[in-house]
């Protein structure tokens, strides 16, 4: 049965009411996704003074934002999930990647410092599966001989509310665990077998200050602002990178963008210095648009941001893309076509 | 007469649009009933009844039930209950017949204060100040206390962290008690002072004052003010997210543990659900909500009808 989504009408109503808002002629709205929204508003704000074109970013969530862009009622709408191919041929959407960012494990552990804990992915899966459930634990102490692991429960925690970093934390464990793949599966919410629920990365960030024996993951920004102590993690090529901008990039390096529309997570990436929870948040726009000046000008404006923005992702801690990605993204703008069949694309 | 017939007039318009109001507010709850049903459609068309029993909330496989969030709700809402409404009963008792009256005022604003601070502000001051008090201090004290009985023992064991169902109830507790003492107080005021000294004359004590003359006068105003300060903790949000722990799996009876609430599970999920079943799931759990706290209403006014049938028959 094919009812309304509920939602999609509350979406609606409340879009429509800010309309008046931004109806100007070059105003641009997008809407989606929360991880990138504080360096879309700074991409925005001086995007303004240089080129007197504004950009309206609502944060309301990937959900909300792909919910969004397919009722039309924006511009753009940003995810932190790839839509599948077939998904956006439904729904008449292309995506491109914007902005890179890295998750990272962090722990409390008095006297244990910072980048001193090393964990495999079938270790962390085991963990948030609730199968090794002490600091001491034989699987632990095997991976850091050289650590004093307390005799500690571990107390798990994850987020509580529907986030694309949970989408992307749990893709890798259903990467790295055949158990965790069948028994709890990948989301933006899913059954958690253990842990304590703090709301949004802060949330957690707060929960793991607090609690001690606490292990949960964030957003790496959250690590370096909050100076939580976070632990090395093994990636598929075995190695144990420190996790930074370099280890973010090389998974965005090492992975096959060509393959259909962009579809790729960056967890558990080949390369040997990739860090193995990296993901890159996407934008959303009509594949066929029947408002082409504001697609373009959607365009213009990560165009822009691809060029001059880079500086101000890495001081918000976010990972620019590689120049060879952006240049497959510049080819990508070219499928973007208007009503009449016309390419609304004419860069590079 | 002219005047006559524009005050007719003016009745007229006046009776109908006061009318349309009050009928307004039928179809207002009407249509909300109506778009909760429908939206959870799709989730009362596939799990049935079992939904309501169901334990399971797993958004990648799509099944979904509402035991947990149910079990929180009622839990976290009694809990404060148990607290809120003695100690709002002795703050309204000591305000109305023992303060000084340079003191009264000054606490009773002060209250009033305390019930306009927003629910967020509880939910970080619970989270980055009560809790880690509550875990370090409290928590430990009930397991060597409480927990040591049997049976309710089994309530107060388990890890002591600070994050749980407990620790929701008594910061929901705090929340509501300057609602319920505040009704209370309102009401004690009212109490006709020549009853209260007719009976302080014939030597009754302040506790025999307040138990046999005020409290049965008052009856009615105090129940509203515990059903108020009830509605406020069912539906209370953001203060039990950030306490409750959100977990959606049972892992035992003990209240340290960490569990879920209805409106907790709706303002973490809802903006991230992506499938329409997990959208109709957390819609029909709204429905439960709103029929739970229908339920309690319809309690409080039997009660009240009870009580007024019954003082009836006494005088």
């Amino acid at each position: 049965m094919n009812f309304p989504d509920f939602r999609n009408i509350v979406a609606t109503t409340f879009v429509a009411a800010l309309l008046p808002l931004s109806a100007q002629a070059a105003d641009i709205t997008g809407a989606g996704a929360s991880f990138p929204a504080p360096i879309y508003g700074k991409w925005a704000e001086a995007y303004q003074k240089a080129t007197g074109n504004k950009i309206n970013y609502q944060s309301i969530g990937s959900g909300g934002g792909i919910k969004q862009i397919v009722a039309k009622t924006v511009d753009f709408g940003a995810s932190d999930m790839p839509l599948k191919p077939e998904e956006l041929d439904k729904q008449g959407l292309m995506q491109f990647p914007a902005v890179i960012g890295g998750e990272v494990l962090v722990y409390n552990l008095p006297g244990i410092k910072s980048g001193e804990i090393r964990l495999t992915g079938a270790v962390l899966a085991d963990i948030f599966l609730g199968k090794i459930v002490k600091w001491n634990d034989k699987a632990l102490a095997e991976l850091n001989p050289k650590v004093a692991l307390p005799d500690q429960a571990i107390a798990v925690v994850r987020r509580s509310d529907g986030s694309g970093t949970t989408f992307i934390f749990t893709n890798y464990l259903s990467k790295v665990s055949p158990e965790w793949k069948t028994k709890v599966g990948q989301g933006t919410a899913v059954q958690w077998p253990v842990g304590l629920g703090g709301k949004g990365n802060e949330g957690v960030a707060a929960f793991v200050t607090r609690i001690p024996g606490s292990l949960g993951y964030v957003e790496f920004a959250y690590a370096k602002q909050g100076k939580l102590s976070y632990t090395l993690l093994q990636n598929a090529a075995g190695n144990f990178p420190q996790p930074d901008d370099t280890a973010f990039k090389a998974a965005a390096v090492g992975a096959d963008w060509t393959k259909s529309a962009f579809y790729e997570i960056l967890t558990n990436e080949p390369g040997k210095d990739a860090w193995p929870i990296t993901g890159a948040t996407f934008i959303l726009v009509p594949k066929v648009s029947d408002k082409p000046a504001q697609t373009l000008e959607s365009l213009k404006f990560f165009e822009w941001a691809y060029k001059n923005g880079s500086k101000m992702a890495t001081e918000l801690d976010y990972v620019p893309l590689p120049d060879a990605l952006v240049k497959l993204i510049h080819t990508s703008w070219g499928n973007i076509k208007d009503v009449s069949g016309k390419p609304v694309w004419t860069g590079k | 007469m002219s005047s006559t017939r524009q005050g007719r007039l003016g009745d007229w318009v006046f009776f109908n649009l006061t009318r349309f109001f009050a009928l307004f507010v039928l179809l207002m709850l009407g249509g909300t009933v109506a778009s909760l049903v429908h939206g959870a459609w799709p989730a009362i068309e596939r799990f049935g009844w079992g939904f309501l029993w169901s334990g399971e909330w797993n958004p990648p496989m799509e099944r979904f039930g509402a035991l947990i969030p149910i079990y929180g709700t009622l839990a976290t809402s009694l809990i404060a209950l148990i607290i809120a409404v003695p100690v709002s009963f002795g703050i309204a008792i000591f305000l109305t017949e023992m303060a000084p009256v340079w003191l009264k005022r000054p606490l009773g604003i002060a209250i009033e204060l305390l019930a306009g601070v927003p629910s967020i502000v509880y939910g970080m001051w619970g989270l980055l100040v009560f809790s880690p008090v509550f875990a370090n201090y409290a928590q430990p004290m009930l397991a060597a206390t409480l927990g040591k009985l049997p049976v309710i023992g089994e309530l107060f064991s388990g890890p002591a962290l600070g994050i749980g169902i407990l620790s929701a109830g008594v910061v929901l507790a705090i929340m509501t008690i300057p609602f319920i003492a505040s009704v209370m107080r309102d009401v004690f005021d009212v109490t006709p002072p020549m009853l209260k000294e007719s009976a302080y004359g014939l030597g009754a004590t302040t506790w025999e004052v307040v138990w046999h003359v005020v409290l049965p006068y008052t009856k009615v105003g105090v129940i509203g003010g515990v059903m108020l300060g009830l509605g406020r903790a069912l539906g209370e949000t953001m203060a039990v997210t950030f306490l409750i722990g959100n977990m959606n799996v049972f892992g035992g009876f003990s209240l340290f543990l960490p569990g879920n609430s209805i409106a907790s599970a709706l303002a973490n999920e809802f903006a991230e659900a992506d499938s329409p079943i997990y959208a109709a799931s957390l819609i029909e759990l709204g429905l439960i909500l709103f029929f739970i706290t229908f339920v309690v209403l319809s309690l409080s006014k039997l009660l009240l009808m009870q009580l007024s049938r019954q003082s009836g028959r006494e005088t």
